[in-house]
């Protein structure tokens, strides 16, 4: 047995069914050993989109997600997505290959040295330099990867170590890390303080970020809120934790969030953050959030608790831990006249739109779109005006949302929606972007095709970088620079390139019958929506 | 701006050193001086970094510090309870005429003259940071040709929460 049969082996134990990546030389011993395994195996058209893939895979399922890329160029390719995802914490495994390890050091062809390059966008990096090492690596990628705070973590193997013969391949059965203990339980003083803080509380409010979500803790921590009636925000990463529409739930909160939910954020006087880094698309003056009210923050990472802003009580572990002993606890208090002041709001502060007539107002596209799909279907919006619409308007019943919150990176959607639905192949997956995010992923159309998936790719067309264009609306006073996306591509002459339907929305009258027909017919689709080119989130 | 010394045990991994010093520029944090070196137990390194900034950032600084995976310990080193010492190495340049007085200023501080040529003297001084800085403002006189300052190690008092090598 050889190296790179032995990574095969690791990548069975660890259960994985799906290697997103892109071969050569360097990596090619591991995809010869891929053959014999029954894991299988998506060759993206970039390798950035491999990371993306992972990450669908891995944000729909709760496992690692893995890709695996050649030397040089291949690993470089990979920064982008693996940013993104250690960015919105998302658990990966990034394999890479590496020129012969005899060589590294001496700029040779395809040399990059890609743990130095991805030191700050990952949980952890290995050089392989011994082949009996693989598999206490491999176990500690994963276990890395996938516990405390997840985030992607790399493992470089140069090519003669996975060529070389293994001793004996045992996979371990423990951990033994002497340096990495991730807190899970919540310290049971903090939690104690926490309930006498909601005891004394009139306006409580629980602001869930993406961190609930990836410990998996949505059903404790619904207990908890409708155990007690507390109303609950979220931040963009932690959109879908709850279902839209329940009672308790009344948006996200930010710059672009909704006015009801920043002026819950603003008027609460005990609010509990979860998971979530209290940035500065989500609060913007963090020292407000201390001057009028109590806060409490609880977080798996403890050097989040404190870094933006100082908490009145921190509490680390992680959120399904303790949600969990939460809901052991009695609480004597009614928060029923807060509700209904929340309620209020919700009711009356509604932003105006003006939408141009003659274009899809994407409110009303988006709307009708999230009311006919299905129940857990899987909603992934890209990054640009369609995100913030998107987080505005997409109406989630039990399915998930997924997006680039912390690093926005274009590009996103399409090999994200294709990672789930290759993970979740009865779950109807959507891919929303504008066309200038499409048009960075575009390429992934023949992926798509390759792997005879179903993705629904919609692309809001308005010959614009929309969100670019509208910030130099309002700060360079229309003085429009590199913006303009021209008309090109033909959507309708790429879809026919790539044998997939396509449809297009002119009119906001269209959007039912055109979304109707997108979703009840098989196969992957583009679907152009022409919306006003000067329309604006704000 | 205050300094803080922060004391680490860590995993004896190539690359370790990188991943510190990497997390302090990228986060922007100042490093005054950082030191390393293998403890008994071979399979860990002590690293002494001194650094300063206001009190939430040390604090920061601290956690982020101890979530690297190789990091096993953190401990900050309280003045009041700790030891810390530096080495210095001055080349300072001495004719015989001159080379005397500067011996004698050695002599006072105990640093040892560990070289000598026609031109030159080598002293060797170990000391707190205040009792170099004190010795090379005496210097001020003499050409010092070239310094090399270590940056402090340092080690807490006591017995009481010592856990490792």
């Amino acid at each position: 047995m050889n190296g790179a049969d032995a990574i095969i082996k690791c990548l069975e134990a660890e259960d994985v069914k799906y290697v997103f990546g892109y071969p050569g030389v360097a990596i090619c011993p591991f995809y010869n050993s891929i053959l014999e395994s029954e894991i299988k195996t998506v060759l993206v058209r970039t390798e950035q989109s491999a990371a993306h893939m992972a990450s669908g895979l891995a944000r729909t399922t709760g496992k690692v997600g893995v890709c695996a890329v050649t030397s040089g160029p291949g690993a470089t390719n990979l920064i982008t997505g693996i940013a993104t995802a250690f960015a919105d914490s998302i658990p990966l495994v990034c394999i890479t290959g590496q020129v012969n390890s005899s060589l590294l050091g001496s700029d040779v062809f395809q040399e990059a040295d890609i743990t130095g390059a991805v030191e700050s966008f990952v949980k952890y990096s290995y050089l392989v330099k011994n082949v009996n090492d693989i598999p206490r690596i491999m176990k500690e990628a994963f276990h890395i990867a996938s516990t405390g705070r997840r985030g992607p973590v790399l493992v470089d193997i140069p090519i003669d170590i996975q060529n070389a013969t293994i001793k004996s391949f045992k996979y371990p059965d423990d951990i033994s890390m002497r340096t990495y203990k991730p807190t899970v339980k919540g310290n049971a003083m903090q939690l104690k303080k926490l309930i006498s803080a909601l005891e004394k509380s009139k306006k409580p409010l629980i602001c869930v970020g993406g961190g609930v979500a990836l410990s998996n803790a949505q059903d404790e921590l619904l207990s908890f809120v409708e155990k007690h009636n507390i109303p609950v925000v979220s931040t963009m990463m932690g959109i879908g934790t709850m279902a839209t529409k329940h009672p308790l739930y009344f948006g996200m909160v930010g710059n672009n969030g909704r006015p009801y939910a920043n002026k819950a954020m603003n008027e609460c006087d005990t609010l509990i953050m979860v998971g979530a880094r209290v940035a500065d698309r989500a609060v913007n003056q963090p020292d407000f959030l201390t001057s009028n009210k109590v806060l409490i923050h609880m977080d798996v990472d403890p050097a989040e608790i404190g870094k933006n802003v100082g908490p009145t009580i921190p509490i680390v572990g992680d959120a399904k831990a303790i949600f969990e002993d939460l809901c052991k606890e009695e609480v004597t208090a009614s928060f029923d006249e807060w509700l209904n002041e929340l309620n209020e709001y919700k009711n009356t502060l509604v932003e105006k739109r003006n939408p141009n007539l003659s274009f899809v107002d994407p409110k009303v596209f988006i709307t009708t779109l999230s009311e006919k799909m299905d129940d857990d279907g899987i909603y992934v919006a890209d990054v640009g005006q369609n995100q913030i619409w998107s987080c505005a308007y997409h109406i989630v019943k039990k399915g998930n949302f997924l997006t680039s919150g912390g690093m926005g990176t274009m590009g996103y959607s399409i090999p994200a929606a294709l990672g789930a639905r290759l993970a979740n192949p009865n779950r109807q997956v959507v891919a929303v972007c504008g066309d200038g995010s499409f048009q960075m992923s575009m390429c992934e159309l023949a992926t798509i095709r390759q792997e005879d998936a179903d993705v629904k790719i919609i692309v809001f067309k308005n010959n614009y970088l929309g969100m670019v264009r509208e910030y130099q609306h309002y700060t360079y006073k229309d003085n429009y620079s590199v913006v303009d996306l021209n008309d090109y591509p033909n959507l309708e002459k790429l879809a026919t390139a790539y044998d997939i339907s396509y449809y297009k929305v002119k009119s906001n009258e269209d959007c039912e019958s055109m979304i109707d027909k997108m979703l009840s017919t098989k196969g992957s689709c583009i679907c152009e929506v022409m919306i006003d080119p000067y329309d604006t989130v704000k | 701006m205050q300094k803080r010394v922060l004391q680490l045990l860590v995993d004896n991994t190539s690359g370790v050193l990188s991943r510190i010093s990497g997390l302090f520029s990228r986060r922007g944090y100042n490093i005054e001086s950082i030191t390393a070196g293998v403890t008994a137990d071979a399979r860990f390194t002590r690293i002494t970094i001194v650094t300063s900034g206001d009190d939430d950032i040390l604090d920061q600084i601290e956690k982020q510090v101890a979530k690297l995976i190789d990091v096993r310990d953190v401990k900050v080193l309280e003045p009041s309870n700790s030891v810390y010492r530096e080495l210095a190495l001055v080349k300072v340049k001495t004719v015989a005429s001159n080379r005397q007085p500067v011996i004698s200023l050695a002599e006072l501080f105990r640093a040892n003259i560990i070289d000598v040529g026609p031109e030159n003297l080598i002293i060797e001084l170990t000391g707190d940071q205040d009792k170099i800085n004190a010795f090379l403002n005496l210097l001020e006189g003499y050409e010092i040709l070239e310094l090399a300052r270590t940056g402090i190690a340092g080690l807490g008092r006591g017995i009481e929460n010592v856990t490792y090598l």
